[in-house]
Formats: structure tokens, sequence, C-alpha cells
């Protein structure tokens, strides 16, 4: 108990201190609390994100097959898909139609897609395209299709608000009005769904399917989410951007403490020394002091970012998100709360902190406290 | 009357933070539960309409699909042409991409 109540004597010896200069350690912590903002709303904001794509996406098409020519995207002919349909483990072979659409009308790109579901001349199209054209069920869409002629569709149904990440921008039609509308020549897709039936066997296939077919790239469920390991990561642009903005900022904390202690708090530790504080307590004094305002911005950090992310929808991320695109998914991030992730952003900005803020002291109190009063 | 210890005071804001923590990660549990089952729906559109990805990023076809996004998407209007597309920061290259394998050296 009474080494408790020793470190507790410490920690108000530290915060009187700390409050007589209340304007310089405030803006610290508010600072140091903002970085961390930054940093955990991104490692949130991506982590919500990944689960939300290992959840969604599991049953993505086990194996898409593409034909490139000349480094682009070229449609497949349904002789590939004879070929595919060949190799040895290969249960299905589904031509896929697909396609984008620019809107002049609203700035807007739509993405197309087929489904034998449906109607000739009926339309299925998601929240976000619905909301663009201020269409409802029944209502009559116009579209300016590839020869310039304009094909009605008839909207039959306007995709729920709550599978908008999947379909904010789709479009459903038919494979007949897909072909009517972009003039696709019969006997070619877009690209081919391979179905294996053992997902072990996905990426034997599609080996075997490049050694055949050249010409073809095929994508495995794996890397499709594994793209998304991609999104919000540490390598991407404006993650990196960040930071190193975070680094930066605390490079300059660092820099501020490591490069020795202000002429105030130099004749404080050697007032402490002289009144007969051991180095030690000092010491500890320090380290209270580095704990303090690091946790406390830590915390408050964290909360913040936790907040801004699950409760406010990560709005600051919005127009970065948005970009150009007319169309944004009125999406809202499924709250994730990895205790690792705590952890690491804890380690990443908490112990830093503190060692920085210890080491210069160490310095400082080892040495006579009569030199100390007087530099 | 004694005054408050500033200590005293310091542990019950750090406390309060704390629970603020701790309330998040009871928050994101029942979220996590209460979202399930839309999360099932859209998975079952997903699985229905054999869609590949998210429509989060719309601005550009290599970041409204990256997943089936090639090499040279970003690149498209000429070999030196710079990302114009704010969203194509938010994405790091696809891994498949950056790795050689049997598939990725289509021509």
């Amino acid at each position: 108990m009474a080494l408790l109540e020793r470190q507790r004597r410490l920690l108000d010896f530290t915060l009187s201190s700390l409050l007589r200069r209340k304007g310089k350690n405030g803006a610290l912590v508010a600072v140091y609390a903002l970085t961390i903002f930054l940093l955990a709303s991104v490692l949130f904001f991506g982590e919500s994100l990944r689960r939300e794509a290992s959840i969604i996406l599991a049953d993505a098409p086990s194996l898409v097959v593409q034909r490139m020519m000349a480094g682009r995207h070229e449609l497949i002919p349904d002789s590939y898909a004879d070929q595919v349909r060949s190799i040895r483990g290969v249960r299905s072979v589904k031509p896929r139609l697909w396609g984008y659409y620019y809107d002049p009308l609203s700035g807007a790109n739509y993405t197309i897609v087929t489904s034998e579901e449906r109607k000739n001349g009926t339309i299925a199209i998601g929240s976000g395209v619905a909301s663009t054209r201020k269409l409802a069920v029944d209502d009559v869409l116009p579209l300016r299709a590839s020869k310039g002629d304009t094909m009605l569709f008839t909207v039959a149904e306007v995709l729920s608000e709550e599978s908008a990440l999947a379909s904010a921008d789709l479009m459903i039609v038919t494979p007949a009005d897909f072909r009517e509308f972009f003039a696709m020549p019969a006997g070619f897709a877009t690209d081919l769904i391979v179905d294996s039936g053992n997902p072990r066997e996905c990426s034997t296939i599609a080996e075997k399917i490049a050694i055949r077919l050249p010409d073809t790239r095929p994508i495995v469920r794996e890397e499709i989410l594994r793209t998304y390991d991609a999104i919000f990561g540490l390598r991407s642009g404006m993650v990196l951007a960040v930071l190193a903005c975070a680094v930066i900022a605390f490079l300059i904390f660092a820099w501020d403490k490591a490069t020795g202690l202000s002429a105030e708090e130099r004749a404080e530790i050697g007032i402490l020394k002289a009144v007969g504080w051991d180095t030690s307590d000092v010491l500890l004094m320090k380290f209270w002091e580095g704990t303090v305002i690091s946790v406390t911005a830590f915390l408050a950090g964290t909360a913040l970012a936790y907040a801004h992310v699950f409760l406010a929808g990560a709005s600051l991320f919005e127009p970065a998100l948005k970009g150009w695109s007319v169309i944004y998914p009125a999406f809202r991030p499924t709250p994730v709360f990895d205790p690792a992730q705590i952890v690491t952003i804890f380690f990443l900005t908490v112990v830093p902190y503190i060692a920085v803020t210890v080491v210069p002291v160490w310095r400082a109190a080892t040495i006579d406290p009569d030199a100390v009063m007087r530099t | 009357m004694t005054a408050t210890r500033p200590s005293s005071s310091y542990l019950l804001a750090t406390c309060a933070l704390l629970a603020l923590l701790a309330a998040a990660a009871v928050h994101a549990t029942l979220a996590q539960r209460a979202a399930a089952p839309s999360q099932a729906r859209t998975a079952a559109l997903v699985k229905r309409l054999e869609l590949t990805d998210f429509a989060l990023l719309t601005d550009a076809r290599y970041s409204r699909n990256p997943s089936q996004a090639d090499r040279h998407a970003p690149f498209q209007d000429h070999p030196l042409a710079l990302e114009h597309f704010p969203s194509g920061s938010l994405i790091a290259v696809p891994p498949q991409l950056r790795e050689r394998s049997v598939n990725h050296g289509t021509p």
C-alpha cells in the first residue's frame, strides 16, 4: 500500500507540474490525440472493409477467366468456354455478360450486369442509381444504346439500400437486352465463370487454363478477397500519406524531447534534486508525465476514431472515397473492435513517447543539481 | 473540507475513457450481430449476380472492380499517364498483380 501511495503522490506532483503549463501541455495532448485519431480511423475503416469483404464476397465466383488483347480486357469467344469445359475437374463454365455505362445526364458510371430471372424490357436498379435518376418501381428509364437509339426499360425492382455496398451502381437487365443495348455480337461474352466443384482445385484449373489459353487471365476467388486486403492497406497512397503525417508529428515530439529539456524543466529537476529527490524519483516523475500525456491522448484519440468511423460513418474519409464518382453507396462500416489492433496502436504511439520522454531526463537527472540549475 | 487530489480526477477521467473503449467493444459485438442478416442477404445477392467487387469507388472502372483490373488499367490513356482518380490512392496494387505467376504474363 505504501508503494502505491508513493506512486500516487508522485502522480499528484506530476499532474500539478503539468497543470502549471496548462496551455502547452493541453496543446500537446490535443495534437497527439489528433495524430492517433487519424491513424486509428484509417486502421478501423480498413479493417471493417476487409471484414465486410470476407463476408460479402465469400460466395463471389470461384474462378473468372478474362481474355486479354494488347494489354486490355477483350470479349471472350464461346469457343474458349468449350476448351475450358474440357479441362478435367471443371464442373461448369458460364459466360458472363457485364459492362459499364456512362450516363451523360447524371455524369455517373453504372455497372450493367445480366440475370436470366428478369423479363426483357425490365430493369432492376441499385439504390444509388434510383436516387441519382430519381426513379421508383414502374418508372420508365430511357438509356442511349450503343447504336444511338434510345432503349426504354421499366424499373421492376429497386435493390434495397442495405446491399448498397455491393449494388449501389448496378443495373440488372436480361442477357438479350444487354446484347441489344451494347450491340455485342453473339458468340462472345465479357468473361467466363468457371465452377470446379472443389474449391481446392481452382488454382490448378487456373494454371491449366493459362497454359491452354495463353491470352487469358484466370482470377481465383482468393485473389478477389486479397484485393480487399490492399484497400486502405499500408501501401496505398492515402494511408501512406496519413502514416507519414503521424510519423512526422511523432518525430517532432521526439525531437523536441530528445534535444534537451527547456530551461524551466532543467531548473525544476535541479531544485528537486537539491531538496533531496533521488535520480530514480525524478525519472519516475517524468515517466508519469509521459504516461499521463500519451495514455490520455491514446484513449481520447482511439475513442474519437471509433466514434468517427462507426457512429459518424467515417465522414472525414467520404470526400476521398467519393473522389470523382457521382454514386457513392450509403455505406456505414460494420463496427469492428479488434483488441490486437488496439494494442498495436498503443505500442506504436504510447511506448515510443514514454521512452523519448525519460531518456533526456535521465541525462539531466544524473548530473549535479548545482550545474543543472546554473545552465 | 479537503480538496480533491489531482490524481483522483485524473484516474477518474482515465477510467471514464477506458469505459468508453469497453463500451465500443460491446457496441461492436452487438452491431456485428445485428448486421449479420443484412450481410447474409448481400452475400446472397453477390452470389446470385456473380459479382466480384464492392460498389464503393465508382469513378474509374479499375477502382469499381479492382479485382478484375489488369496491370495496365490505371495507365490506359498512355503509358506515362498519371493516376488522376483520387480513389486510386486508396487501394494499393492488388497483391496478385505484384506477384509473378503463370496467369499474369498475359499478352
